[in-house]
């Protein structure tokens, strides 16, 4: 046996998963209640002991953690189009497991540079321009920039031609030259920021976060909790050189503050008269719903889909629901009381998968040319996705698992949506996505046989 | 020589889809750095392309009939999108069936268009323009 931990520190909870790695199979898992104030490594040592309990004690062989502790890796982006770079640089910061607190496009002003040093981000990231495009816009943000306190490191990936003299400008601040998030028009190149990203959060946030009390009990911190997800997620369709992966994907982290969503596919057009707008978006896309939750953005749920079909899928008439909606976004640690608020919770979650995937997906608009009609498709089309894994206590932990998660794909009164025309569901029972994509790092091989077979599969 | 960049594609519900193409290999041929969108393109979506790569002109297509409709207000947008001065062209089959071109050419000027090119007019011909507009010289060898 050679036992690797594997932890998640998290806002309010640690999770420790264990695996062997040479049996290739899970050994447990636990989690401990943590609060900011409490040192982190307690919370740890609270996890281990339950975990242990299970597991009988484990002579861990290594330790690696994720971390989305102290509001996760926060990020300002500024960009020069809202459409184009702007959006690139969310992409590229999503993608590399931030929360993405503002986004920024065209020239910054004084206030907004107020902004931006009020919110006090981990790390700001800095584009505009293809290259040898516009120079304008990313030279006056960082002059603008320059003329206020350092508080953070800067990620300079725009337009090649004036990244050193952008690097000059902010001679004061930390500074980390990249690629371009988009050398040519409307050509994503997110990988390099995200890696840079990535490098940064191992070698200073951490750090500057207090987690490096932890850091002695572990090999490291390697990365933001929604990029281990994510990386699990891109094991988990691509597989690796001895073992497939299960092909392309779709994944729901639906949680009580946000709701995330996951797609690792191509998107393409699948009919041959349509035509691809805006931004050709990223094979391995990450967006958060930030007014979707189960608990904490409970209302956001109700405004974007309507009391009226809260209550039509909880069959809990409208006064009623509200009632009981008001009670639980003050109540965010309650679960489901009896029946009726199962049903009520079943509604909402079932709601809030439906918004998040929608929102993530795709949209295809006919056009009617006189010859005929033709299709105009926006973001991915997911259509032909056909495993959709999810996570979340209030997927998991109910008997309507599958019934929810089928509120992601298409139904007939949304037509313009690409979301998945039939799919099967992957259900995460054991909170481990996160840990696999630590494992991955080291184990590929290991962690990908674990969430084969962990994942249980459900349909409908 | 520095390259100078345009950004060019078919305009409004255009689907003509062949023009373009061969315009966007005579125009890099001709030493013009291209950003082309294709077909179905918004004005708004030139506007952003220019922005971002900071063009030198934005060639307009239009072979469908509509292109009087479609560019309406394109000058007034490159204007407060800080495109100022920048160079617009329009060519194709831009305004339904046979019509003086003088008149057509009148109307697109009006519309703030530099200049305007009536139907069949050859790459070169527009390639010369952008030469003497834009203030360059052609290329030694016109491959890259
Ligand atoms: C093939 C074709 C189609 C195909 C297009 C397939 C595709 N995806 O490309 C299909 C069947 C889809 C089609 C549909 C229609 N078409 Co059609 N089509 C043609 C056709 C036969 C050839 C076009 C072509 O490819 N030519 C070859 C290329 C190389 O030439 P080009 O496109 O003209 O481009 C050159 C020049 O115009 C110039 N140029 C182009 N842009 C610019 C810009 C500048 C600045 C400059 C200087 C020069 C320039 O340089 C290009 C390269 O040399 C033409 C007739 C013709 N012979 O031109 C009609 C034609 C363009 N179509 C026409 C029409 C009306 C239509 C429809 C409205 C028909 C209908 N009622 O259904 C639809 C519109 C669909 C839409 N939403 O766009 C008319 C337009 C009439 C007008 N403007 O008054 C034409 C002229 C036929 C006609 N005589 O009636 N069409």
């Amino acid at each position: 046996m050679k036992p690797v931990l594997l932890i998640d520190f998290g806002s309010t909870y640690t999770k420790v998963t264990a695996v062997d790695v040479e049996q290739e199979a899970l050994l447990g898992t636990a989690s401990s209640y943590t609060t900011v104030q409490t040192d982190i490594g307690e919370g740890l040592q609270n996890a281990l002991t339950i975990l242990e309990q299970k597991t009988g004690k484990l002579d861990f062989a290594e330790r690696y953690a994720c971390s989305s502790a102290a509001g996760g890796l926060r990020m300002i982006t500024s960009g020069l189009v809202p459409e184009l770079t702007a959006e690139a640089a969310r992409q590229a910061s999503l993608g590399a497991g931030a929360k993405v607190i503002r986004v920024y496009s065209y020239e910054l002003t004084k206030k907004d540079i107020a902004e931006i040093i009020e919110n006090r981000p981990d790390m700001i990231l800095l584009v505009g321009g293809t290259d040898g495009g516009n120079s304008k816009c990313i030279l006056s943000n960082a002059k603008k920039l320059s003329q206020a306190e350092p508080i953070c490191p800067v990620v300079i990936a725009g337009n090649r031609n004036c990244a050193d003299e952008c690097e000059e400008l902010l001679e004061n601040w930390e500074t980390h030259v990249c690629e371009n998030v988009m050398p040519k028009f409307n050509e994503l190149n997110i990988e390099p920021a995200q890696r840079e990203i990535r490098q940064i959060f191992l070698n200073r946030i951490i750090q500057a976060k207090g987690l490096s009390k932890a850091s002695e009990l572990i090999s490291g911190i390697l990365m933001p909790t929604p990029a281990a997800m994510m990386a699990a997620m891109q094991l988990l369709a691509e597989g690796t050189e001895s073992e497939s992966g299960i092909g392309e994907l779709a994944a729901i982290d639906l949680g009580g503050a946000t709701t995330d969503v996951y797609s690792i596919a191509d998107g393409r057009p699948v009919q041959a008269n349509t035509i691809v707008k805006g931004l050709m978006e990223p094979y391995a896309k990450r967006t958060v719903e930030g007014d979707i939750g189960m608990r904490y953005s409970i209302w956001g749920i109700v405004e974007a889909a309507g009391i009226e079909r809260v209550s039509s899928l909880s069959g809990i008439n409208a006064g009623r629901a509200e009632e009981m909606i008001r009670f639980l976004s003050e109540h965010t640690e309650q679960l489901p009381k009896d029946e009726e608020w199962e049903r009520l919770d079943f509604a909402l979650a079932s709601l809030a998968v439906e918004t998040a995937m929608t929102r993530h997906a795709g949209t295809l608009e006919p056009v009617y040319t006189p010859m005929g009609l033709a299709y105009s498709q926006t973001g991915k089309d997911l259509t032909g996705v056909r495993n959709i894994v999810v996570t979340g206590g209030a997927i998991i932990h109910t008997r309507r698992t599958g019934e929810i998660a089928a509120h992601s794909l298409q139904n007939p009164n949304q037509l313009g949506s690409l979301r998945p025309a039939r799919a099967e569901f992957l259900v995460d029972r054991n909170y481990i996505l996160a840990a696999m994509g630590l494992l991955g790092e080291y184990y590929p091989d290991t962690a990908l046989k674990i969430m084969k077979k962990e994942l249980v599969r459900t349909t409908r | 020589m520095e390259k100078k960049t345009l950004v060019m594609g078919v305009i409004g519900a255009d689907v003509h889809a062949v023009g373009n193409k061969i315009l966007y290999h005579a125009f890099t041929g001709a030493g013009f750095n291209c950003v082309n969108l294709g077909v179905m393109v918004s004005q708004e979506e030139y506007i952003n392309a220019a922005i971002e790569s900071n063009a030198d002109a934005i060639v307009v297509s239009s072979l469908y009939g509509h292109g009087e409709l479609d560019c309406r207000g394109m000058r007034e947008k490159c204007n407060e999108a800080g495109l100022e001065g920048i160079l617009l062209y329009v060519g194709g089959n831009i305004v339904v069936g046979k019509q003086v071109f003088d008149e057509v050419e009148k109307r697109f000027k009006a519309m703030g268009f530099d200049r305007v090119f009536g139907p069949g007019t050859p790459p070169e011909t527009t390639i010369e323009a952008l030469y003497e507009d834009l203030n360059v010289q052609p290329p030694e060898e016109c491959e890259e």
